[in-house]
Parts: C-alpha cells; sequence; structure tokens
C-alpha cells in the first residue's frame, strides 16, 4: 500500500511541478494576444466564433484567440475592464448585449465598407456595430395537443384569458425580454403593459429555450414561445427533445414574427484596430456568411447577399417587423417586467 | 480540558507574528467580492430600496431560506445516517459502501440535476430542488462524519454505559455530541454551497438569490439590481456563520494520545441489514447511477455524440492540472487560517477564519466581477492569468479546505506541540515537522475537495483564465448550449473520470486511520 501512496504522490508532485513551469512561461499580461493575434470576445455559439476564426486565419494568416462566455457575462466583462480590456473584437447572440457595450462608447466605429454589407435594419443606428446573424422567434407547439386551426394568430392573443396555463416562456432570458421589447416598440407602452400582464397571468414560467422544447415535445404543455434553431438544432441532433413538435412563424409583421439579431463589433481600446476592423468584414463579408449558412448553426445569414441555410424557412418569407435594434431591451423593458412579477 | 501552554499568553503576544500576516493577507483577499458588493451597493445609493423592496425579493428570500434549511438538515440527516450505518454497524461489504457513499462527490451537481430533470420537464419547484442538491451534497456531512467515528474514542461511551446508561441515552449524550463538530462543519459546507448554487437549479424552475443574480446580469446588463441581491446573500451567509458558531461551542474535542484508541463495537442489525443495504444501494443508484445512466442515453440517441481524442484530451489535461494547482494553493493558504483559529482561538482569529467563508456563499459571477474589477485596475500584469485564476479559486473554495485543516487540528492535542517547543524546536521546526505531519490527513482531504469543486467550476474559470483556456467543464457548457447533449456527454464523463480518485482518496484517508490503530 505505501507503494501505491508514495507513487500516486510522485505523480501528483510532477503534474504540479510541470503545470508551474507551464503557467511560468505564459503568464504574460493577456492584453491582445501574445504573439500579435486577435482577441475575440465570443459570446455566440462556441462552433459559429470558431468557424469565423479559423476562416479568418486561414485566409489572412492573422491569429485569433477566442473567450467564450454568454451575453451578459462577456458584455459585463468589457464593461469591468473598461480602456484596459484585452479584447479586439465583441459578437453576442443578441443585440441588447451590443447595446449595453455601445451605450458606455466602448465601441469604435465601424468601417463603412462593412457597414455596406449589412442592411441597415440589421445594424446599430450609430454606426458602432453590425449585424452578424440573426434569429426568429417562433411559437412551438405539440400538435397532438393544439389542432393546427386552433394555433395564435398573432403573439398578441396570447395574454387572452383562453390560453391561461397553455404555453410557456422563459422570461430570464434575453430571448424573449427582446421579444418583449418588440411588442413595446410596436404597439407602445400602454398595449404592451396589458399585454405583459396577460402573459404573466397565462404562461408558464420556464428557465430556458431548451427547456420549453423538450415540456412540449414531452406534452407536458400546449406550446411556447422559443427562437427557430432550438428545433433545427435538435432535429439536426436526432430529434430527441423536438419530433412531437411544430413551429408556427406569426408572420405578416407580426410582433411575434421579431427577428432578433446577433451584433459584432470592434473594441475602441483594441491595440489591433486594422486587423480587427478586417475580422468584422470577413465574417459579415461572403465567406463568412457562407461559413454560417453551411454550417450547424442553423442561424439566419444578414450580410453580403448570402441565402441562409436550406433547411431554414428563408428570412424575407417571414415577414417579420421592422425594429431598431438599439431600441430594444432598454432598461424600462426590465422595469416593467420587474412590475409585473415576471423578474 | 487544560488550556495548553501555547494558548495561555495574553495580548498580541498569542499570535505569531508571520502567521497572522498571512492569515490577514489571506482574508483580506477573500474579503475582495464583499468589497465589490459593498462599493458597488453604495454607488447604488437611493434606488437600493426599491430593488430590494419588491414582492419578487421576498419571494427569493423564503425560496433561499427554504432551500438551505431543508437542504442543510437533509444532508445531516442523510450523512450522518449513512456514516453510523456503514461505520458502525455490521453491515457486510464495508469497503464497497464507503466507496459509493463518497461517490457522488465526483458527479457536478449540474450533470445529476440535467439527469433527474430529463425524466421529465415538470420536475420541478422545492422537493426536487432539496432532493438533487441533497444528493449532489450529503458526501460532504458524510466523509467527516465517517472519520470521526472511526477517530472516535470508544472509551468515553463506555464510562457511560458502566455508569448505567442505556445505549441510546448514551449515543444522544455522548456519541453524537462527539460527532458534533463533524456534522456542523460539514453542514456549514453545505449551507454556503446551497446559497451560491446554480447549475444545478438553472433547469428546476426553483429561484433563488443566486439564480436571480444571474437572471439579473442577463437582463439588465447593469450590477445594481444584482449586487444589491448578492448584498442580501451576504446577510444569510453570515446568518449562517453566526449560526454554526453558537451551535458548535467552545469545546475541545482532542484526545490525550494519538495512538492509543481502539475500534468502537459495532452494533449487529440482524434483520434490519437487508433494509439498510437497500436504503443505501437506492441512495447510491439516485446519486450516481441516475446521472449515468442519463449520460449513456445521451450518448446512445444524440447524432452529435463524437469523442474528439485531441480535444477531450487537452481539456481532460487542463482541467486536471488547474485543479491540481487551484487544490494546493487553496490548502496552502487556508493552513495558517486553519491553524490560528484553532490553536489561537480568540475574536480576531474566528473573525478572520469567518471572512474567509463569504466567497463562497457568492455566485461565481460576482466573485468573477469583483476580481476583474480590481485586476484591471490595480494588477493588470495578472489579468486573466493563470495565478489571478487560482486567486478565484481560493476565494470560491478556500472553506472546503479550512473546514479540513480545522477539523484535524481539533483532533490532534496541542500538547504535542509544547512538547516539541519544549524539547528546543523553533516555531517554523514545529510547524513542519510536527503539526503539519499529524494534519496530513486533514490537508489531504481539504485538497481533494477543493480539487473536486475546481474541476467542475465554470463562470469563474470563463471570465478569468488565460485565453484559450479549456475545460472539461467550459467545454460541456459550450457543447450543451448549443442542444448537442452528445457531444456533451464525453465531456461530463471525463469531469466524473478526473473526480473519481479524489474522491477515492477521501475515502482511502479513512480507511488508513483505521489500519493504524
Amino acid at each position: 500500500m505505501p507503494t501505491a501512496r508514495r507513487l500516486l504522490l510522485t505523480a501528483v508532485a510532477a503534474w504540479t511541478g510541470l503545470a508551474l513551469a507551464a503557467c511560468g512561461s505564459d503568464s504574460s499580461p493577456a492584453s491582445s494576444g501574445p504573439d500579435g493575434a486577435l482577441v475575440l470576445y465570443n459570446a455566440q455559439h462556441d462552433e459559429v466564433g470558431k468557424a469565423w476564426a479559423d476562416g479568418f486565419t486561414a485566409k489572412t494568416g492573422i491569429k485569433v484567440d477566442i473567450r467564450n462566455g454568454s451575453d451578459f457575462e462577456l458584455a459585463n466583462q468589457i464593461v469591468a475592464e473598461g480602456e484596459s480590456s484585452p479584447a479586439d473584437v465583441f459578437i453576442t447572440e443578441n443585440s441588447p448585449a451590443m447595446s449595453l457595450v455601445s451605450a458606455k462608447g466602448l465601441f469604435a466605429p465601424v468601417d463603412a465598407a462593412t457597414r455596406a454589407q449589412v442592411p441597415a435594419r440589421y445594424s446599430s443606428g450609430k454606426g458602432d456595430w453590425v449585424g452578424v446573424a440573426a434569429r426568429s422567434t417562433v411559437f412551438i407547439y405539440n400538435p397532438g395537443k393544439i389542432p393546427a386551426a386552433d394555433l395564435p394568430k398573432s403573439i398578441i392573443d396570447l395574454a387572452r384569458p383562453e390560453w391561461k396555463g397553455r404555453y410557456a416562456v422563459s422570461p430570464s432570458g434575453a430571448d424573449f425580454q427582446a421579444v418583449v421589447s418588440a411588442v413595446y416598440a410596436l404597439r407602445g407602452q400602454d398595449e404592451g403593459r396589458a399585454w405583459l400582464q396577460g402573459i404573466k397571468d397565462n404562461a408558464r414560467i420556464l428557465r430556458g429555450n431548451n427547456t420549453i422544447l423538450r415540456a412540449v415535445n414531452a406534452g407536458e404543455i400546449e406550446g411556447g414561445v422559443t427562437y427557430h434553431y432550438y428545433w433545427y438544432r435538435d432535429q439536426a441532433d436526432g430529434g430527441a427533445n423536438s419530433s412531437k413538435v411544430k413551429l408556427e412563424f406569426f408572420g405578416e409583421q407580426d410582433p411575434g414574427a421579431f427577428v432578433s439579431v446577433s451584433g459584432g463589433g470592434v473594441l475602441q481600446s483594441s491595440s489591433h484596430p486594422t486587423e480587427a476592423q478586417r475580422f468584422l468584414a470577413y465574417m459579415t463579408g461572403p465567406e463568412g456568411q457562407q461559413l454560417l449558412a453551411d454550417g450547424d448553426a442553423l442561424e439566419y445569414t444578414v450580410g453580403s447577399g448570402i441565402p441562409a441555410n436550406a433547411r431554414l424557412t428563408p428570412l424575407d418569407q417571414l415577414d417579420a417587423p421592422t425594429v431598431d435594434p438599439n431600441t430594444l431591451n432598454g432598461p424600462t423593458i426590465v422595469t416593467e417586467m420587474q412590475e409585473v412579477g415576471l423578474l | 480540558m487544560t488550556p495548553s501552554l501555547a494558548a495561555d499568553p495574553r495580548g498580541w503576544l498569542r499570535y505569531p507574528p508571520l502567521r497572522l500576516a498571512c492569515a490577514l493577507a489571506v482574508a483580506a483577499l477573500t474579503l475582495v467580492p464583499l468589497g465589490y458588493v459593498a462599493v458597488e451597493i453604495a454607488a447604488t445609493g437611493g434606488d437600493l430600496g426599491d430593488l430590494l423592496w419588491r414582492p419578487r425579493v421576498g419571494e427569493l428570500l423564503r425560496h433561499t431560506v427554504l432551500l438551505v434549511a431543508f437542504g442543510t438538515t437533509a444532508c445531516m440527516v442523510l450523512g450522518t445516517v449513512a456514516a453510523l450505518l456503514v461505520e458502525r454497524t455490521d453491515l457486510p461489504g464495508r469497503p464497497l459502501w464507503t466507496g459509493l457513499m463518497a461517490a457522488p462527490l465526483a458527479v457536478p451537481a449540474y450533470v445529476n440535476s440535467f439527469g433527474w430533470y430529463s425524466l421529465s420537464p415538470s420536475f420541478g419547484g422545492l422537493g426536487p430542488a432539496v432532493l438533487v442538491t441533497t444528493l449532489s451534497y450529503y458526501p460532504l456531512v458524510y466523509l467527516p462524519v465517517a472519520a470521526a467515528l472511526r477517530g472516535a474514542d470508544p472509551t468515553l461511551a463506555e464510562v457511560s454505559r458502566s455508569l448505567g446508561r442505556g445505549r441510546w441515552a448514551t449515543f444522544a449524550r455522548v456519541e453524537l455530541p462527539l460527532l458534533r463538530p463533524a456534522v456542523l462543519g460539514g453542514g456549514l459546507l453545505v449551507g454556503l454551497h446551497l446559497l451560491a448554487e446554480f447549475g444545478a437549479l438553472q433547469n428546476l424552475r426553483y429561484d433563488t438569490f443566486t439564480t436571480a443574480i444571474y437572471d439579473q446580469y442577463q437582463s439588465t446588463f447593469d450590477g445594481s439590481g444584482a449586487t444589491a441581491l448578492a448584498g442580501v446573500l451576504v446577510l444569510l451567509c453570515l446568518v449562517l456563520l453566526g449560526g454554526d458558531l453558537w451551535l458548535t461551542g467552545r469545546t475541545r474535542y482532542a484526545r490525550t494520545g494519538a495512538g492509543a484508541s481502539r475500534r468502537a463495537p459495532r452494533h449487529r442489525l440482524g434483520r434490519a441489514a437487508p433494509l439498510a443495504a437497500v436504503g443505501l444501494a437506492a441512495l447510491a443508484a439516485a446519486a450516481v447511477g441516475l446521472p449515468l445512466g442519463c449520460i449513456s442515453y445521451w450518448l446512445a440517441t444524440s447524432r452529435s455524440s463524437a469523442f474528439p481524442a485531441g480535444d477531450l484530451l487537452g481539456a481532460a489535461t487542463g482541467t486536471a492540472t488547474l485543479a491540481l494547482l487551484g487544490a494546493a494553493v487553496t490548502t496552502v493558504l487556508a493552513l495558517p487560517v486553519a491553524w490560528l483559529a484553532e490553536r489561537r482561538r480568540g475574536a480576531l482569529t474566528r473573525l478572520v477564519e469567518r471572512s474567509t467563508y463569504i466567497g463562497n456563499s457568492l455566485p461565481g459571477i460576482v466573485v468573477a466581477l469583483a476580481l476583474v474589477t480590481v485586476a484591471i485596475r490595480y494588477t493588470p500584469g495578472l489579468y486573466q492569468t493563470t495565478v489571478m485564476l487560482l486567486a478565484a479559486y481560493a476565494v470560491l473554495f478556500m472553506p472546503r479546505a479550512t473546514v479540513s485543516l480545522r477539523s484535524t487540528l481539533s483532533q490532534t492535542p496541542p500538547a504535542l506541540d509544547d512538547v516539541a517547543r519544549s524539547l528546543g524546536v523553533g516555531p517554523a521546526g514545529v510547524l513542519a515537522r510536527v503539526t503539519v505531519p499529524l494534519m496530513a490527513r486533514g490537508i489531504g482531504a481539504g485538497a481533494a475537495l477543493v480539487f473536486l469543486a475546481v474541476t467542475t467550476e465554470l463562470t469563474a474559470t470563463l471570465l478569468l483564465a488565460p485565453i484559450g483556456t479549456r475545460t472539461l467543464a467550459t467545454e460541456f457548457w459550450s457543447e450543451s448550449t448549443a442542444v448537442q447533449y452528445g457531444a456533451a456527454a464525453p465531456y461530463a464523463l471525463l469531469m466524473i473520470a478526473i473526480s473519481a480518485p479524489a474522491a477515492f482518496l477521501l475515502t482511502r484517508r479513512s480507511r488508513h486511520s483505521e489500519g493504524g490503530q
């Protein structure tokens, strides 16, 4: 027994020694890549950011180091870092995180050529970030529970008494908050508030769109409000959580047809501004958007006229309402949601 | 018990200056998140009332208190009963049970939670939240209680019996009080964890202050609401710490000699033995079997299932390296704190020791943002280096080490230090040649517990690790949020595989104590 223990101790000690040696060599300050590499703070799905970074490196030889996190973690981190942020480029899943960094004045203006690659409706009015991808709101339902004829015609219907207890939303997520802000932006404060109260009274509260998908699939609830790609991705992954679920796009410029934008921007504090701008131009350019369309992300392309993955209903058929992304999810929306008790 | 010589001097002379300085420095590090919360709250100023005086906050308070109360109690009862069954009865197959009862430590709480929740999406609320967290954390009580039972001196119980007390009265009045430091120490760890628990609760539709803090950061992108809630969490932590102090009391539990105690006799279970075995087996199946079954299910049904050997190996190596370093650093930092708290009891040392617990009760996101804010301003050279990350681990997991160190220290008689001093060994020599070797078990246990925690840590690692760092937890998170459960599964399996030796080590140390008798 003592021999085994000594062996174990020796192994542990050797490993610790190696590890210490290793971290001695990489303990240079992290600001903007040790070897001149770009630093990407990636709040998009891991593989989306990685595909763009690898594609860009292959094309230009410029190395990209990636820090992954969620929208809220990385946006707050950038704000906390301020002028000293090691990040050169930041991309998100939803636009509110971009608006936060934008409001603190931490983004540099995006090159005009890059802005020209993305339709204005998917970009910041201030010109300090652009859309890199998009996702559509959708009503998911279990056809065994709701006949197609009984589906809601508008997301506004979900506040009516006949929908009480029949569908789920995830109010803690940035996704549903963006949907709420779209309703407010399109229907005004008063109608928005009445609707929100109806949602509070009617909806079952779940945490996360995946949870909603699984609950609808299991028939525990009739329907739910999510983004489109949860269903498509689960289908692509074998469909264990989505085989009994169908999608209903509201269309007709309904607030429920809202399309949320994933943004990308270059930090003011970037120590490689030229390369960073090139990277953003690449992501929104034909090659970057084609990578997005060909990959497994199943999000919509927004730039350079590249069509989205053929499995998706094309974006221009969804008849989404026009909403200025910079007006979305202001503190008002959160206060409103807190007041009705959804947050 | 006679006070030891070393505890006698009064005033500042009581505290060896170097050890006190080290302990104060460690306490200062662990108080960084508290300072951050305080500064943010001060900056919020007048809005604080609005942020806190809402029906929602009342609901969160009720939820958090209920979860901590029920979860901690359930862990203390389950852990103690399991330890009594394994250590003090003639239940056959003891080595098997010893391993199985500690095994849940190797399963990350969020993986366990995911397994349960995948049985049914409607699995949620207080009951399930208590169930899942209890199954994940009861070993934190089981292990110290089992160790205390092995180390306990049967003569006290024998004296009680010989003086006419019955078996049950002896158990309640003599044996149970002897277990008190172990049960309460474990319970305190569980309680602190539950205050900061996020991973296990996020799918169970049970909102506590910690889940609400994550929601706040996610929704408002504005720290004020979140830090106000974190302030309440700190107050709850203080209540727990105070309660623990009050319950533990001031009694000392050390025997005078180390090698003379005998093993306590084992109670015969008789016909209850199968029942006990079935109960323990059900516990192990619920805590370990179910999550493993769930992982297998993902691997079988998901089309994204893959075993990218290079990525898996890289993440596993990264995780093991960080966990080993984190365990070493945290345990070393905890040493002066635990020593002072145990050997120089007093208001000051108690304050120092208690202050190191606060970081453990705050959500990872608050601790990480606090360190980001401080590091970028005062130590930019260290920002997002391994050193920084290890500091975060120390802040988050120090209590796991401190509790283990204190419990061994409390069982080693201080008189041994005095004897060494009286024989002419200097203070450093006593520490190196007497105290630390006697504490070896506690050091190993504390390091193993920190290792297990670091292996599954996510938020601080994402924000503070050197860029490009990939651990099993970050990869698991990335794949499972991307709805690729099959691709996530191998990372969960590897997390369990890497954690298993540490969990096993925790049981080994108990068996050594038995072998040494």
